[in-house]
């Protein structure tokens, strides 16, 4: 069986790589291209671990085939840093503590990400509905809730 | 696997049309990755059509709207027009999985599980949706009504994609709405559902209804005795108690571990009663 | 919010003191790894000749082995390894041997989804495609999951001929512990009482829904030294355990802790890790596996289910005269101690004249269940507190001054033995009953839960090592992997002893052979243990900084003190000389006699007991049993808050965790004994629309145990919220609900069937 070829932009970045045709765009992010800061949690897009910006457009990488990527722009934790300089939402979520163990961060930065493109002024039920597809098993969201409120409004401000 | 992504819905017919072994659509592939992870199913062919034209569009037609099959559910609630003409239909769509799955998963996917419990299907049929089918004998129209036949099955033929949902022209004074009940918030499959589409006269009596269930038989039910309970009402308590009451009479359910036949039964009727009040407040009129 | 509450004896170890860096808030060390997705967890790493494993399970709740056949699986292209129990090491204890058989089954299959044979091949495609040609020859046997059915005397047995310890006649075969806690005549007390409430109540298992699977990387070469990288709690557990199970010795094998993408108990023991180093053993090829997570609801340690029988006896007036209850709890195949664990702490938080606990663990066709955040307490002390609501309720009295009245303190004996020193019971009732949310009005179909919870809290072996480097910081290596910000709180801590500031240290989690042993990261104990042995091994560097200040200024080194992070002598009798700052004697330590370091080892005791009180207020939908969290205020004893927002987060993610338990989490086998909600989406934990904020109140009342005062803090804030949520909902809903979880057909049919 022969791979598929896949030409792509990641983070920015054109990137190519090959894929077996059962493969997910998860599994390339993380053993392809090794962007491991995608993480998998289920597999079934149940925990959202695994989000990603799929021409900006927030999705589970774990429910999009490899293959599918062509031609495409994908946008991961990876991406959200200006060098040295952290995103609003990265520096919110480590100014509210809101981090435990820290295995679903990447996908609620992600999450988050695409919340505030698309509404600059959530109010506090929309955050948590928009959330509530990115499981978070340590935190109870509390500090989740707030850091994200505050990166919007801090982006309002800015 | 083979994975193929074809420019034509021609294209796309044929290479379904002559795979000899189990082959999959893939529009949103929110269901078919979860079963290809499972392992539930292993297909030879993998056909995305998203790159088939019109595929991703909403365009209005005779009134009403075409959604195409790869159109997201988030698309969908994007679109004013749409939302203000079928808001039921819309917010039924926009139940199914996370912001994440709201990203990708379709109408049409959504329809093709044909599992009883699909959130936009009792929508849909409330609706008097109808489904565009492109197959190796041409393109038909069906309602969506007939689509599902029972768990997991659909009355396609090999060959056949459905390409597109249109959503009727409606009368003025007309709304729908579209509940289900889940243990949490998010994130589940309804346990049961309900969903009402009605038009009033002007003086707000109900003139023209649909009530349809989910996830309270193997396909969803059209509940007509619901419908007759509230035609001519102004949605008074009676009416509505009687709508309720013939709501969970139509229930048909299994015991499972979602949910007890006893609870969807009840629930149901619950929902259905809900659901109708949203759509007769959406439809203008005021109790 | 950190209340203050300073009172009660200097301990043993417990000194007051003025803090700078305890109690203030930095940025955690690895933050800037885990927001950016550079942190590695168990699955991010990779070795080159890298094999993929997959293992086969079994497809019945109870089965004899009859044949294995992997020739077919062995001979397929691409296939390296195969695996079966009889490549394992037969162990000398039953403890092992247990754990070793539930990674591989041996004679056996106990549960769905229990381990039969495992392959390693080129990649998981491969490996998953050969274990569909691995023969096995099932003979099947009756099953049973259902704690009190597996006690009857028509039960299947589970482990015939298998004898168990201190088990009274007319126990069946499959009850493997039998315990027995208590003092006075509680015969006695219940004829004193004016009202006496008895109740059944069951509760389902959970999972602990850490959000990253187990996965490791594990490599063994033909010299027979080997490495694994995993995810765990414990790395020094891991070590032991697959060491022993592959037969090589300890010194012979290294384990690194990757980054934990959460444990909650779930990561206290072994699953693949013995499995993939007797796979790389076999095919010379570094070996990685990862569980999926359907894997891991069906294999990895869920907690007990429970069957409990409470009675408690009440004056009208609200003392409890007697407290009775027998617990029966299920953890699956093998045996465990939660049950006895539920019995210690049931009646923890009352001071009583007669109580009495019996518990029961009964094997069951269920996987070996795994440590859960306060093992064995939520379920327990959810039993006894509904009944005290209960006894309230009919009584009319405040559920809060009921509690206050019954309230252990300093000095009272222990349901379960010891006697309390200070503890923070009568602090935290009375910060509840102060604060705003019990006093604010509830709306149509609310209802206001209250419940107390407890956790021991466990110390035990601890060692932390930390050298002063000649610019003045200082390096911190200890042993146990860091579930929620300890490396903070230990930098903090070691900061606040040696005098210098936060970011001047850096502390990491050393691999099994950087430093002496460590029991794993469990009970709640790392910020305490790993505190105290960091905080002793400052002290042990300060000595030795002393000793070369005094050596320079030609004085006593008795004669010199540390302040503030410097040298400073005694007085003016030791002599006149101005301060030596850390990194003045760190920058002259090769002159001054070498590398400067200090190191402890101890064996650690005294981890001081925790309570909590939770209030929540619920609405439950009357026509639907749908049940909303309105309001939720936790309010805990830390001891001392080392950084308190990772004390907040333990209080809010315990409570949070104890919602789901209470309203949804559910194990639901079949007829089959086959588990039908293996996946995230029909195993309900909660998602952030379910939730309100969880207000978090921290007091301090000062563990005489620890040179800070800290208690543990991570599992007692698991305990209350079954009950708090259980005693809202019966009050909203109008009925009394005596099974978990209280999912909404549950609510819906006791409303019902109350009309």
């Amino acid at each position: 069986m022969s791979k598929i070829h896949v030409s792509t932009s990641i983070n920015g970045d054109a990137v190519e790589y090959l894929c077996e045709p059962e493969e997910t765009l998860l599994d390339a992010l993380r053993n392809h291209v090794g962007l491991t800061g995608v993480k998998e949690g289920c597999g079934s897009g149940d925990c959202g671990a695994c989000s990603v910006e799929l021409d900006g457009r927030l999705v589970c990488s774990c429910l999009v085939l490899a293959a599918e990527a062509e031609g495409k722009t994908v946008s991961t934790v990876e991406g959200m840093a200006d060098g040295e300089k952290l995103h609003v939402l990265q520096q919110k979520i480590l100014d509210h503590a809101a981090l435990q163990c820290g295995i679903c961060t990447p996908g609620i930065l992600v999450a988050a990400k695409a919340l505030l493109e698309k509404n600059p002024d959530p109010s506090e039920t929309e955050v948590r509905y928009w959330l509530a597809g990115n499981l978070c098993r340590c935190t109870g969201y509390d500090k989740i809730i707030r850091a994200v409120m505050d990166a919007a409004a801090e982006m309002r401000g800015a | 696997m083979r994975f193929e992504s074809p420019d034509t819905i021609e294209q796309a017919v044929e290479l379904l049309n002559t795979c000899d072994g189990i082959s999959r659509v893939l529009a949103g592939g929110t269901d078919v990755l979860v079963q290809l992870r499972l392992a539930l199913v292993e297909p030879e062919l993998i056909v995305d059509i998203k790159k088939i034209t019109g595929m991703r569009e909403i365009t209005a037609e005779d009134g009403g709207f075409r959604i195409g099959a790869a159109v997201s559910g988030a698309e969908m609630g994007e679109h004013a027009d749409l939302v203000a003409l079928w808001p039921g239909v819309v917010e039924a769509m926009e139940l199914v999985g996370s912001t994440q799955v709201q990203g990708r998963a379709t109408l049409v996917g959504n329809l093709c599980n044909a599992s009883p419990a699909a959130d936009s299907v009792p929508a849909m049929i409330a609706a008097n949706a109808v489904a565009r089918i492109v197959g190796p004998n041409g393109t038909r129209d069906c309602p969506v009504v007939d689509i599902p036949v029972g768990p997991s099955k659909t009355s396609l033929t090999k060959g056949e994609v459905i390409t597109s949902i249109y959503l009727p022209a409606r009368e003025d004074n007309s709304g729908d709405a579209y509940l289900r009940f889940i243990p949490r918030t998010e994130m589940d499959i309804a346990v049961s559902s309900a969903g009402v589409n009605l038009t009033l006269d002007v003086g707000g009596v109900v003139t023209q209804a649909r009530v349809t269930l989910g996830a309270v038989a193997p396909t969803v039910l059209v509940v007509e005795g619901a419908a007759k309970a509230i035609i001519g009402t102004k949605l008074d308590d009676e009416a509505i108690a009687t709508l309720q009451a013939a709501c969970s009479a139509a229930c048909n359910p299994i015991d499972d571990k979602r949910g007890t036949i006893e609870f969807r039964t009840k629930t149901a009727g619950v929902l259905a009663k809900r659901a109708a009040l949203i759509a007769y407040s959406r439809a203008g009129g005021s109790k | 919010m950190v209340t203050e509450y300073v009172e009660g004896s200097a301990g043993t170890e417990f000194n007051k003191r003025d803090f700078k860096v305890v109690g203030t808030r930095p940025p955690r060390p690895d933050g800037i790894d885990k927001v950016t997705g550079r942190a590695l967890f168990g699955a991010d790493l990779t070795a080159p000749g890298m094999l993929h494993a997959t293992i086969l399970r079994s497809p019945h709740a109870h089965a004899r082995i009859v044949s294995i056949d992997t020739s077919a699986a062995l001979a397929m292209a691409g296939v390296k390894a195969i695996v079966t129990s009889e490549d394992f090491v037969k162990q000398k204890g039953s403890g092992n041997q247990d754990t070793l058989d539930n990674c591989m089954a041996r004679g056996k299959v106990f549960y769905d989804g229990h381990a039969v044979a495992a392959v390693a091949a080129i990649s998981v495609k491969v490996a998953n495609a050969a274990l569909k040609l691995i023969k096995v020859e099932y003979d099947v046997l009756p099953h049973e999951t259902d704690v009190d059915a597996a006690m009857l005397d028509s039960a299947p047995v589970l482990h015939e001929g298998r004898k168990f310890r201190n088990i009274p006649e007319g126990n069946n075969a499959n009850v493997s512990g039998f315990w027995e806690f208590g003092h006075g005549d509680v015969e006695e007390g219940f004829s004193k009482a004016d009202v006496i409430v008895e109740r059944s109540f069951k509760t389902a298992a959970t999972h602990q829904g850490y959000i990253e699977p187990h996965a490791t990387l594990a490599t063994m070469g033909p010299d027979g030294r080997g490495e694994i990288w995993v995810c765990t709690q414990g790395h020094y557990m891991v070590r032991d355990m697959a060491a022993a199970f592959v037969g090589m010795e300890t010194s012979q094998l290294r384990v690194t802790a990757s980054e934990i993408g959460g444990g909650f108990g779930g990561k206290t023991t072994v699953y693949l890790e013995p499995v993939a180093l007797a796979l790389s053993k076999k095919s010379g090829r570094p070996v990685k596996m990862v569980m999926t997570r359907e894997e891991v609801f069906r294999a990895s340690g869920p907690t007990t289910s429970s069957s409990t029988d409470v009675k408690i006896g009440m004056t009208k007036d609200g003392r409890i005269t007697a407290g009775q209850a027998k617990l029966r709890y299920q953890g699956g195949a093998y045996p465990n101690i939660t049950a006895m664990l539920g019995a210690m702490t049931a009646f923890a938080s009352y001071d009583l004249d007669a109580v009495q606990t019996q518990a029961w663990n009964v094997l069951t066709n269920r996987p070996k269940q795994a440590a859960y955040r306060a093992p064995g307490a939520p379920m327990a002390i959810y039993t006894v507190e509904s009944v005290v609501d209960e006894l309230c309720q009919k009584l009319d009295l405040d559920p809060i001054e009921v509690r206050l009245l019954n309230a252990a303190k300093k000095g009272t004996l222990s349901s379960y033995g010891p006697t309390f020193d200070e503890i923070g019971l009568v602090a935290t009732l009375e910060a509840a009953k102060a604060h705003p949310h019990y006093a604010a009005p509830l709306g149509p179909n609310q209802g206001r839960g209250v419940s107390c919870g407890f956790w021991f809290n466990f110390a035990g072996n601890t060692s932390v090592s930390m050298s002063i480097n000649e610019d003045g910081t200082v390096s911190v290596i200890e042993g146990n992997p860091d579930i929620g910000g300890s490396r903070a709180s230990i930098s903090m801590m070691a900061a606040e002893e040696l005098g210098i500031p936060f970011d001047k240290i850096r502390t990491i989690i050393g691999d099994t052979n950087s430093i002496g042993f460590n029991d794993v990261t469990d009970g709640s104990r790392v910020t305490f243990s790993v505190g105290l042995a960091t905080i002793k091994a400052a002290r042990a560097a300060i000595k030795n900084m002393c000793g070369r200040a005094a050596q320079v200024w030609g004085i006593d080194a008795d004669a010199v003190d540390w302040i503030d992070g410097a040298a400073v002598p005694t007085g003016h009798n030791a002599g006149d000389f101005s301060p030596m700052t850390l990194a003045e004697i760190a920058s002259d330590q090769a002159k001054t006699g070498g590398p400067i370091a200090g190191h402890h080892e101890v064996n650690a005791d005294g981890a001081g007991v925790s309570f909590g009180v939770h209030l929540v207020d619920v609405e439950v939908d009357p026509e639907t049993g749908f049940t909303e969290i309105k309001r939720y205020t936790v309010f805990q004893d830390a001891g001392k808050a080392i950084h308190p927002d990772y004390v907040e987060g333990q209080m809010q993610g315990g409570a949070v965790q104890g919602i789901g338990w209470a309203l949804n989490e559910e194990y639901i086998y079949g007829e089959d004994g086959k588990l039908q909600n293996a996946g995230f989406l029909d195993y309900r934990i909660p998602v952030a629309s379910d939730l309100p904020m969880i207000d978090a109140v921290i007091l301090e009342i000062p563990n005489p145990g620890h040179p800070y005062g800290v208690r543990g803090v991570g599992e007692t804030g698991i305990v209350p919220p079954l009950a708090a949520v259980a005693n809202g909902v019966s009050h909203a809903a109008g009925v009394r609900m005596t099974e978990l979880p209280m999912s909404p057909p549950r609510i819906l049919a006791a409303i019902d069937g109350a009309k």
